[in-house]
C-alpha cells in the first residue's frame, strides 16, 4: 500500500512552473515507448518516424504550420476563458460556425470578386464563431446554466448542421453528388506565404499575431488583470467592481471569434471548400494546447507546434508502420494528463508514504520515481 | 398494440445506458467530485466489452470486462484529482479525450466484426403474457440491473449511515475531515463506482444496443448523462425519469427519420443534444432549487492538512 501526501509550498515554485511542460513531455515519451513496445514496434524506430521524419524537410514544416495555426488560434482564446475560470469546451462548434459564416460569400455569391472578399470572409468567420459562443454565454449569464455542458452539446449540433448544409442547400450542383460546396475562387482563397516552398498560408500569421495581442492584453492591460482576478477570486473581483457576467461574455466572444477565424482560415486556406468534416478535432486538441502552454499565449505557440506534430506523426506511423492514426489522440490525451499532474508540483511537494514498507525502502522507491520530489 | 410495446422496449433500451452512467456519476458528484470523463469511461467500457465478448465468444465475460475497464480507467482520474489535487474539470476532459483516442486504437481490428449480444430474459409463461410479459420479463439483463441500481443507490444514499457520510463529504469536505472521516478514501470508492457504472453503460451499447464496435459509438451519451444528473437535481429516481424522457427523444427522432417526415434527418439527429440544452436551461432557471441541491463542495479539490 502506498499513499501520496501533498505538502503545500509556501509559494509557487518558479522552477517547476517552467519545468512542468518539459517533464510532462518526457513522461509522455516514456509512456509512448511502452505503448509502442506493447504494439510490437521498436520504440526508437517509431519515435524517429513519429517525431523526426515529419519535420525533416521544408515543405513538411509548412504542413506543421498548417496544423498548428488553428490549434494556436483556438487555444489562445481558450486560455483567456480558463484563466477566468470559464469553461468553454465547445470551440469545435465555434470553429465550424466560423467556417460556415465565412463561406457565405464564396458559396452564395461566387460572382462577387475583388480584394474585399477575403477580409469580409474572415470578418464573417469571426462573427459566426462569436455568435455561436454567445449562446452558452447568454445561457450562463441569464439562467446560470452550466456552460461546460451547453457549449459541448452545441458542438454536436454544429457538426450536424454543417453536414446538412453541404448535403443539402449548399451542395455543389456540378459536384457529381459529392457532399461538398463549390471550390472557392482565387479571391476567396487565403494566399500561401511562400508558394514555392510549401502550402503554409496566412492562417499561421494570424495565429502568431493573435497570440502576441492576447499576451499584451493579459499581461499589460486592465482587462487582463480583470480576467485573472475574477478567475482566482470572484469575490475579490466583485469588490473591485469587475462584473462577472461581462467577463463571461468577453471570454466567450473572444474565444469564439478566434475559433471562428481559425475555422474560416482552415476552409479558405487549407481545404478550399466546405465538406461534412472540416476538423480533425482541433477544438478539443486546442484545450490540450492551452494547458500545455500553461495558459500563456507565447507558451501556446510552442505547445501548438508540438501538438501539430502529434497529428503529423500519427499520419506518418499509420502509413509507415500500419498503426492506427488514433495513436495521435492517445499521445495528446496522455500529454494533457501528465501536464496536469506535473502542475501539482508547482503548488505542492509530494511525499510518498509507504504504509507497508519500512522507511528506508520507501525512500529508495521514491528516488526511482522521476516526478516525485522528496520532502525530507 | 405490438407496435406500442416495441416502441416502449426500444425506449427502455435507449434509456438504460444513460440511466446507468448517470446513476454512477450521481454518486460521484454526491461525494463532491465532478468527473467529466463519463464519455471516455463509457467508450472504454464499450470497446472492452465488445472486445472481450468477441474474443471469448461470451457476452457475459464482455460485460465483466466493460465494468472492469470503466473502473480501471476512472482510477486514473481518481489518482490525479484526489491524490494529486489536479483541476477536476480539466482532468475529466482529458480522461474523455484519452478514452476516445485509446478506444479508437484498441478497436481498429474490431471494426465491422459481428459481436455477441447479451440474450434477453426469458421466463416461460411469464414472458409470454400478452403486452406486459415482454415489458416486465423479456428485456435484456442490464435493464434489470439499471432499475435495481437506482433503487440500491437511493437506499444507500438516504437510508444508510455510509450514504449519509458520503453526502456530508460532498457538502463540506473540511467539516467531514475535521470529524475524522476519510474524505479521500470515500471519494476514491465513489469515483471507482462511477467508473464501473460508466463502463457498464458502455458495455450495454456494444453488447445490447448495437452489438458491434463503431468508433465514437457513445455519441455524446456520457455528456448527456452528466446533464441528467443536474436535471435530476442529484436524486436517483429523477435520474430515471430523465433517462426515459431522453430515451424517448432519442427513439422518437429515429422513428421520425424512418417515417420520412419532411424534416432534414440531421435536424432530427440534433434533437437529443438540443433537448439537453433546453432541459438544462429550464432546470437552472430556478436558482434556489439548484443551489439547495448541488453538493456544496462539488468540483473543489481537497488537500487534507495535518
Amino acid at each position: 500500500m502506498m499513499r501520496l501526501e501533498l505538502v503545500k509550498r509556501p509559494q509557487r515554485s518558479a522552477l517547476f512552473s517552467m519545468l512542468s511542460p518539459f517533464i510532462a513531455f518526457a513522461l509522455t515519451i516514456i509512456a509512448g515507448a511502452i505503448m509502442f513496445g506493447l504494439l510490437g514496434v521498436n520504440p526508437l524506430n517509431a519515435f524517429r518516424i513519429y517525431f523526426i521524419e515529419p519535420v525533416s524537410q521544408v515543405w513538411q514544416l509548412h504542413e506543421l504550420a498548417i496544423k498548428a495555426a488553428p490549434l494556436i488560434l483556438i487555444a489562445v482564446g481558450l486560455s483567456v476563458c480558463y484563466k477566468a475560470n470559464i469553461w468553454n469546451i465547445g470551440a469545435e462548434g465555434q470553429f465550424i460556425f466560423g467556417a460556415i459564416f465565412g463561406s457565405i460569400i464564396p458559396v452564395l455569391f461566387p460572382q462577387f470578386d475583388g480584394p474585399l472578399v477575403l477580409p469580409l470572409m474572415l470578418l464573417l468567420g469571426m462573427v459566426g464563431g462569436a455568435a455561436y459562443a454567445a449562446i452558452p454565454a447568454l445561457l450562463k449569464t441569464r439562467f446560470s446554466t452550466n456552460e461546460i455542458l451547453t457549449s459541448l452539446m452545441l458542438v454536436y449540433v454544429a457538426q450536424l448542421f454543417l453536414d446538412w448544409l453541404v448535403r443539402g442547400p449548399w451542395r455543389d450542383p456540378q459536384g457529381h453528388g459529392f457532399p461538398q460546396t463549390i471550390q472557392f475562387s482565387d479571391a476567396a482563397t487565403l494566399p500561401q506565404l511562400m508558394p514555392d516552398a510549401g502550402r503554409a498560408n496566412w492562417g499561421f500569421v494570424f495565429a502568431l499575431v493573435a497570440a502576441v495581442l492576447v499576451w499584451i492584453l493579459m499581461g499589460r492591460m486592465l482587462k487582463g488583470f480583470e480576467v485573472r482576478v475574477l478567475g482566482s477570486s470572484p469575490r475579490a473581483g466583485r469588490f473591485a467592481g469587475f462584473g462577472l457576467n461581462r467577463m463571461v461574455f468577453f471570454a466567450f466572444l473572444l474565444s469564439g471569434a478566434l475559433a471562428g477565424l481559425a475555422g474560416i482560415s482552415e476552409v479558405s486556406g487549407a481545404i478550399g471548400q466546405l465538406q461534412p468534416v472540416i476538423s480533425p478535432g482541433y477544438g478539443f486538441t486546442a484545450i490540450i494546447v492551452a494547458f500545455l502552454g500553461r495558459l500563456n499565449p507565447l507558451g501556446i505557440i510552442a505547445a501548438g507546434l508540438v501538438l501539430a506534430l502529434t497529428y503529423l506523426g500519427g499520419e506518418a506511423v499509420q502509413s509507415a508502420l500500419g498503426i492506427s492514426d488514433k495513436v495521435a489522440r492517445v499521445f495528446q490525451g496522455m500529454l494533457l494528463f501528465f501536464v496536469l499532474g506535473c502542475d501539482t508540483l508547482i503548488h505542492y511537494r509530494i511525499r510518498v508514504i509507504g504504509l507497508a514498507l519500512t522507511k528506508k525502502e520507501g525512500a529508495g522507491k521514491l528516488e526511482a520515481a522521476p516526478k516525485l520530489k522528496e520532502a525530507r | 398494440m405490438d407496435i406500442t410495446v416495441n416502441i416502449l422496449l426500444t425506449i427502455a433500451t435507449a434509456a438504460t445506458p444513460l440511466l446507468i452512467a448517470a446513476i454512477g456519476e450521481l454518486v460521484v458528484e454526491r461525494s463532491g467530485v465532478l468527473n467529466l470523463g463519463v464519455e471516455g469511461m463509457m467508450i472504454m467500457g464499450a470497446v472492452a466489452g465488445f472486445g472481450a465478448g468477441y474474443l471469448t465468444g461470451s457476452p457475459w465475460i464482455g460485460l465483466l470486462a466493460a465494468i472492469a475497464m470503466g473502473a480501471l480507467f476512472s482510477l486514473l482520474f481518481a489518482v490525479m484529482t484526489l491524490s494529486l489535487a489536479t483541476n477536476q474539470v480539466a482532468t475529466g476532459l482529458s480522461l474523455t479525450l484519452l478514452g476516445l483516442g485509446l478506444s479508437g486504437m484498441m478497436g481498429t481490428s474490431f471494426v465491422g466484426q459481428p459481436g455477441e449480444r447479451l440474450p434477453n430474459l426469458y421466463i416461460p409463461v411469464l414472458t409470454d403474457i400478452p403486452v406486459v410479459g415482454k415489458l416486465l420479463f423479456g428485456q435484456d439483463p442490464i435493464f434489470y440491473i439499471s432499475i435495481a441500481l437506482t433503487a440500491a443507490v437511493t437506499w444507500f444514499l438516504f437510508r444508510t449511515r455510509t450514504g449519509l457520510t458520503l453526502r456530508s463529504i460532498g457538502d463540506s469536505h473540511t467539516s467531514a475531515h475535521a470529524l475524522g472521516i476519510k474524505v479521500i478514501r470515500y471519494r476514491y470508492l465513489a469515483v471507482i463506482f462511477g467508473g464501473a457504472c460508466a463502463g457498464l453503460a458502455g458495455g450495454h451499447l456494444s453488447l445490447v444496443y448495437t452489438p458491434q464496435w463503431v468508433e465514437n459509438m457513445s455519441a455524446g451519451r456520457g455528456w448527456i448523462a452528466l446533464a441528467l444528473v443536474v436535471f435530476a437535481s442529484w436524486r436517483p429516481w429523477r435520474v430515471l425519469a430523465g433517462a426515459y424522457i431522453f430515451g424517448a427523444v432519442w427513439i422518437g427522432q429515429l422513428h421520425a427519420q424512418a417515417f420520412g417526415i419532411p424534416v432534414p434527418s440531421q435536424m432530427l439527429s440534433s434533437l437529443p443534444y438540443l433537448a439537453t440544452v433546453v432541459v438544462l436551461v429550464l432546470i437552472s432557471r430556478n436558482k434556489r432549487l439548484t443551489m439547495m441541491n448541488t453538493p456544496a463542495s462539488l468540483g473543489q479539490p481537497f488537500v487534507p492538512d495535518r
